[in-house]
């Protein structure tokens, strides 16, 4: 009866079977070949050089949310080069397909590409990014020796990994969702897209959805209970602070996430009828769940790189952040009003003209609270001494970029004017200008500032401003041509374009897209000289940068417990305080230190939700029923095991310590 | 709402200009240089906006590279002052100028968005020419299909694919829905985007003020076909387009009826125009109400029974299996054991059209501070104090 | 804890905590645990919200009340609310260090918690079989998932029961395990809570619609 049948599901291996492989698709095969080309050969060196034992018990197992920071980050650089692939696929078929070519990507490969990009980017791009980097600094800015849940935090991870594994596998066995990052029904429905690709979709991120959101439980506790004595509310540093409220919007929006994709599934597993056309479903409702949770995700991603960009100006400044205490309550109202803004993503449904102007105005209003934390910043600078460091170089970066992109989003916020610009090259322009000037400036800014704290030396700065620069420049050129093509009415995630006026535009977009791989090539040789360089561009202080918070006051990298005794806080600033009034650090009277164990259940558990995503997208349901007991039980099991700490014995503290106090006195 | 508010804007009307200047100097930039009244209107309110807002964005930008220079560590002349952290004055006036522009553009959403609804009928074709009692919009009903368009003129008992003609100078009205998936309707020179769902009607009033040839497409992804769902627009003198009605009734296409609609809903991609010299005038409520298809059941009928409480037990079984697979190319096979289901026809009430009657026009005058007449003439008849057209339907 | 933390004068300011005691473990559980359970309650929000949007929507289809026998739904909610007393119980024995009683008690719950399920699922069973399955109209889709969700979370409540008194048995009364009835506690009686919106909203003012 149909053309293309869903394949038939076989009572072993369900819908898969080798036609699943995309052997007609020649980009992908060949990309197949290099990724189990270059992974046979790290797996040979790993096997070679013996770090299986390490890798297992140093980082797969690791409680530590110092490792476990660095493994999101390393996560997140590695989906990070998936997704920019993706982006410069897009920018290549739009300026190739004109004058009625078909460019080189037909709709089926070009719509997953698009999907995937967004996809990636945001869930396993920039959201492993912000965790990582929260994992790695907010127990140390709250002079803690862990997270509250260390074994979940473990987990956590792993969930994400899986998620990004089972996204990953998309690309060669099946296919991934052509659908738009936020898969709108019914085009997401079981009856338009009767294939995998919704699948894959649906419990990548479901998985990794268990990760963000248990991370988020955990880092709120963390923040709340960890705290050294002494350190109020008000005395929290500003990225702990932004950290908290990006948690909390973690935690009241992510379930919206599940329990919307939840329902697409069972439409799509077994028939329901929430979101179809027939029977009383309303893919409106849909698209309001999605955003429901959508747009507090805008400001989970950006809250926390605010108060990055707040360390970096009063560190770099030499001066105390101006106006803390605005930054904390502009940081509380944007949370509280990223709840009720989220119509403004479909104002062009038909909602009345009263609903889209409340939805319109409490968007600009959050520009309110935005605009006073530029102000502040600003205002940090003033009468301050600014040391162009690279993180302050980006900082400077996503002030003059992102006010730009505020400005459009509150455009945008305009209904009548939404309409014109509505799913436009506009918009594109728009988010990537915040996202890109935003997240990924302030990312950059505090890898640069915090890398020395972590690995114990600085990184390359002729590199870094190579990168810098390439970056800057190239994201200018790559999305101010969006704008404009927005203006020229130019819709978004189009494949094929007849108006050869607009290929100019496209051209410069695409080469903007080369100077940020340049950019992005420039890091990595920055990361690679930095490593090999790594003795002359050593920091033995631990405060490079002449800090202010606790991070800076234990060693780089940190030993296990971070701090041998817990820090004492007096005032904002602790760090600064403490240097200022010529504390002494304790070198005598260590005791035992009480830390969490390491286990593997977090890594197995996870592997086991991978197997059961894998094996639901391909309606395998004797493996998705026998993975599903194995988590239960696996977990089950994990409850049974009382023994999840131990004692760092106070002799290894007094040699780590002894060993910091040479190198001290070395220093100084 | 401040009264003083509508000279501000009156005023801030002149600034756009310089902004624009740059802006507009650039080809083709459709949407800040449309041809109809309301795409205009909100192209002018892009440039409003921005202006405005670059009344802080400027001097913030100016201000951080100001800083930045002359704080520099290197310019040992400029104060420091590392434990200056606070100033209340500062603070008021860092939390009051974005919140001052705020309520500007706030006031300007709130008047723009209602003047703007695309469900409010046009009370003008162009500045200054208000819409005279006795004319009646032209109704275009508009099918968003996979992957092409269909129009549909009840008045004129024509419809096209991926053609839209309109006469120029005449107000549109445009009912909107979708056989499928969600797209959105936009001609960027007429008048800004409306989605159209499936099993729902939006409405979009625009007109041209220009004749010419322009370009109209879907603006919502919709799957494999969606980059090339782009339909012809044509703005005609009023004469020109009886000519092309005349033209449309000769074609040889034959009638749009609902079989015929039913192997034209059927994905394609890439369709040539294509002109029915007839329509089924019910087609587009039955479209609406998803029922094209014979023996199922219209939505305002399941509603009307679920108003009263459903069909009970007895209803359960009243559903079929789609028979007839619309949804062809895109594969349709049976879902993990279910089929997809319909309900069936019961003996269903005559066709009611599911449109509702617009809005009343508002006139824009007063709220702009012009226009308005001098006492002691007689108002002149328009269609906002004349008496109300009679329904379409 | 730190003994000074403002000085006078000239007492130097102390910047370390020289005399720490460790945090007592799982100190931070409970918090934890509830901020677990109000993600979880947005989760039965959007699937309450979702029944209030398409609860009307028959699809020409059954309605509530030619659907629900509200009697056996009484007995069903008497259950669940009588198993939360006797976790109470349960929580009351082991607060006199009782594990016997408090093993009881968390099997009387346990059984209670059964009893719900069963009813639930012959409920369940006598819609698919007259043909009022969760894909004949978007308020069978709400309602069987609203209410599906509720009962795997007792489903899975009553797996850690048995886990639990397993535990109990092993070890007993320890901090550790403490904390779990207390958890589990937590859990039980906020299902209980869903539920009573459940009882309220889909069955009573469905049966009122």
């Amino acid at each position: 009866m149909t053309p293309h049948p869903a394949p038939e599901a076989g009572p072993f291996l369900g819908k898969l079977s080798l036609d699943a492989l995309p052997l007609h698709e020649p980009i992908l095969v060949v990309t197949f070949a290099i990724v189990v080309i270059g992974g046979l050969g790290v797996l040979a060196a790993i096997t070679k050089y013996r770090l299986w034992g390490w890798l297992w018990r140093d980082w797969f197992t690791t409680v530590d949310h110092k490792r476990i920071g660095i493994m999101y980050m390393i996560l997140g650089l590695i989906m990070f080069l998936r997704g920019f692939a993706d982006a410069i696929m897009m920018r290549l078929q739009q300026v190739w397909a004109f004058n009625g070519s078909e460019g080189y990507l037909n709709a089926h490969h070009y719509d997953q590409v698009f999907t995937a990009h967004g996809v990636i980017m945001i869930f396993f791009v920039a959201m492993p990014f912000i965790t990582g980097l929260m994992n790695y600094m907010v127990p140390l800015q709250i002079g803690a020796r862990d997270v509250s849940f260390p074994f979940l935090n473990n987990f956590s991870f792993w969930m994400t990994t899986a998620g990004a594994v089972l996204c990953m596998i998309s690309l060669f066995i099946g296919e991934f969702a052509q659908t738009g990052w936020l898969a709108y029904p019914p085009l997401s429905g079981i009856a338009y897209s009767p294939n995998v690709g919704v699948d894959y979709y649906i419990w990548s991120l479901q998985i990794a959805g268990v990760g963000t959101t248990l991370s988020g439980i955990n880092l709120i506790v963390t923040i709340l209970k960890l705290r050294a004595p002494g350190m109020g509310l008000m005395k929290m540093p500003v990225f702990t602070w932004t950290s908290l409220c990006s948690n909390i919007l973690i935690v009241a929006s992510f379930p919206i996430l599940t329990a919307t994709l939840v329902l697409l599934s069972l439409d799509r597993y077994i028939g329901t009828n929430f979101f179809t056309n027939d029977l009383g479903g309303s893919p409106m409702m849909y698209v309001n769940l999605i955003w429901i949770w959508g747009h507090p995700e805008v400001y989970i991603l950006i809250l926390p790189l605010f108060g990055v960009f707040s360390e970096v100006t009063s560190t770099f400044s030499g001066k105390k952040l101006f106006g803390y205490t605005s930054m904390v309550y502009a940081t509380v109202v944007i949370t509280i009003l990223s709840y009720i803004v989220w119509l403004h993503h479909f104002f062009t449904m038909g909602s009345g003209a009263s609903v889209n102007s409340f939805f319109g105005i409490t968007t600009m209003v959050i520009s309110i609270p935005t605009g006073a934390k530029l102000f502040n910043w600003l205002f940090t600078m003033y009468r301050g001494r600014i040391r162009f460091e690279l993180p302050m170089m980006w900082t400077i970066a996503f002030m003059l970029t992102f006010v730009v992109g505020g400005m459009t989003g509150v455009l945008l916020a305009v209904p009548p004017a939404d309409f014109v610009l509505h799913n436009s090259l506009f918009l594109i322009a728009h988010f990537h200008n915040v996202i890109i000037g935003g997240v990924l400036f302030g990312l950059f800014a505090a890898i640069n500032y915090w890398w020395p704290k972590a690995f114990g030396f600085k990184l390359d700065v002729f590199w870094g401003k190579i990168s810098f620069w390439c970056w800057v420049v190239g994201f200018w050129l790559a999305f101010m041509p969006l704008y404009i093509l927005g203006l020229m009415g130019v819709t978004r995630r189009m494949r094929v374009f007849d108006d050869p006026s607009l290929q100019i535009w496209f051209a410069i977009a695409a080469f903007g897209a080369l100077v940020i791989a340049a950019g992005i090539g420039a890091m990595l040789v920055q990361f690679a000289v930095s490593i090999w360089k790594r003795k002359e561009l050593v920091d033995e202080s631990g405060d490079p940068w002449n800090g202010r918070t606790l991070e800076w006051a234990t060693s780089s990298p940190p030993p296990d417990y971070n701090f041998a005794f817990t820090p004492v806080i007096h005032d904002l600033d602790a760090w600064y305080d403490m240097k200022k009034r010529g504390h002494q650090r304790p070198v005598g009277g260590f005791r035992d230190i009480h830390m969490p164990s390491n286990t593997g259940a977090g890594i197995i558990l996870a592997g086991f939700s991978l197997v059961m995503g894998f094996a639901l997208v391909w309606h395998i349901w004797w493996l998705a029923a026998v993975s599903f007991a194995a988590t239960v039980f696996g977990a089950i099991y994990q409850t049974f095991n009382y023994k999840r700490d131990f004692h760092i014995p106070a002799a290894t503290v007094v040699e780590v310590e002894d060993a910091r106090t040479r190198q001290l006195a070395a220093g100084a | 709402m401040p009264s003083n508010l509508p000279r501000s804007v009156a005023r801030l009307r002149l600034l756009p200009l310089l902004a624009a200047l740059p802006l507009l100097s650039g080809c083709g930039m459709v949407v800040l240089d449309p041809a109809g009244d309301v795409a205009r209107q909100q192209g002018d309110l892009i440039v409003i906006s921005t202006v405005l807002m670059l009344l802080i964005i400027v001097p913030v930008m100016a201000l951080t590279i100001f800083f930045a220079w002359r704080y520099r560590a290197a310019n040992k002349d400029a104060t420091y002052k590392p434990d200056w952290d606070h100033s209340t004055q500062l603070e008021l006036v860092i939390w009051s100028a974005p919140l001052l522009i705020i309520i500007c553009l706030g006031a300007v959403t709130w008047v723009a968005t209602h003047l703007l609804d695309p469900y409010r009928p046009l009370a003008r074709t162009a500045p200054g020419k208000p819409v005279a009692a006795h004319v009646k919009p032209l109704e275009v009903n508009v099918v968003a299909l996979d992957w092409k368009w269909l129009f549909i003129y009840p008045e004129q008992g024509v419809a096209t694919v991926n053609e839209l003609a309109v006469p120029v100078d005449r107000p549109l009205r445009f009912r909107i829905s979708s056989s499928s998936v969600m797209n959105s309707f936009y001609v960027p020179a007429l008048a800004g985007q409306i989605y159209a769902m499936p099993g729902m009607e939006t409405k979009l009033h625009g007109v041209f003020d220009k004749t010419g040839s322009f370009e109209g497409f879907s603006a919502n992804y919709s799957g494999a076909g969606f980059s090339n769902m782009r339909f012809a627009v044509k703005s005609l003198p009023a004469g020109e387009f009886d000519k092309w009605v005349a033209e449309a009734k000769a074609s040889t296409e034959g009638d749009l009826d609902r079989l015929t609609y039913l192997k034209l809903e059927k994905p394609s991609e890439k369709e040539p125009v294509r002109r029915f010299a007839a329509v089924d005038p019910q087609l587009f409520d039955a479209v609406v109400n998803m029922c094209v298809e014979p023996g199922k059941m219209c939505m305002h009928d399941m509603m009307s029974i679920d108003a009263k409480g459903g069909a009970g037990i007895a209803g359960i079984h009243n559903v079929r299996s789609v028979t007839y697979d619309k949804f062809a190319a895109r594969g349709t096979g049976g879902i993990a054991g279910w089929n997809i289901r319909y309900v069936a026809a019961l003996c269903s009430a005559a066709m009611t059209s599911a449109d509702r009657p617009d809005a009343k026009p508002v006139n824009p005058a007063p709220l702009k501070g012009e226009g308005l007449p001098s006492p002691n003439q007689p108002p002149e008849r328009t269609a906002l104090n004349g008496s109300a057209p009679p329904p379409m339907s | 804890m730190s003994a000074t933390t403002t000085t006078a004068a000239d007492e130097p300011v102390q910047f370390y905590d020289l005399d720490e005691h460790a945090h007592p473990e799982g100190h931070s559980t409970m918090l934890g645990f509830w901020i677990y359970l109000m993600s979880d309650c947005l989760i039965f929000a959007i699937l309450f919200a979702c029944f209030g949007v398409l609860g009307g929507n028959y699809a020409a289809g059954p309605a509530p009340k030619d659907l629900f026998d509200l009697n056996l739904i009484a007995l069903n909610t008497a259950m669940l609310l009588f198993s939360s007393i006797t976790y109470g119980f349960a929580v009351l024995q082991m607060q006199q260090g009782n594990v016997r009683g408090t093993q009881i008690w968390l099997a009387v719950t346990g059984l209670f918690g059964l009893g719900f399920l069963g009813i639930e699922l012959y409920e369940f069973h006598h819609l698919i079989e007259i043909g009022a399955t969760p894909q004949r109209s978007a308020f069978l889709s709400s309602f069987f998932t609203l209410v599906g969700t509720h009962g795997l979370h007792v489903t899975f409540g009553v797996i850690w029961l048995v886990t639990l008194m397993v535990q109990l048995g092993k070890h007993g009364l320890i901090a550790a395990n403490k904390r779990r009835v207390m958890c589990l506690s937590m859990f039980w009686h906020f299902l209980d809570v869903i539920w009573i919106g459940v009882f309220t909203i889909v069955y009573l003012m469905g049966v009122l619609r």
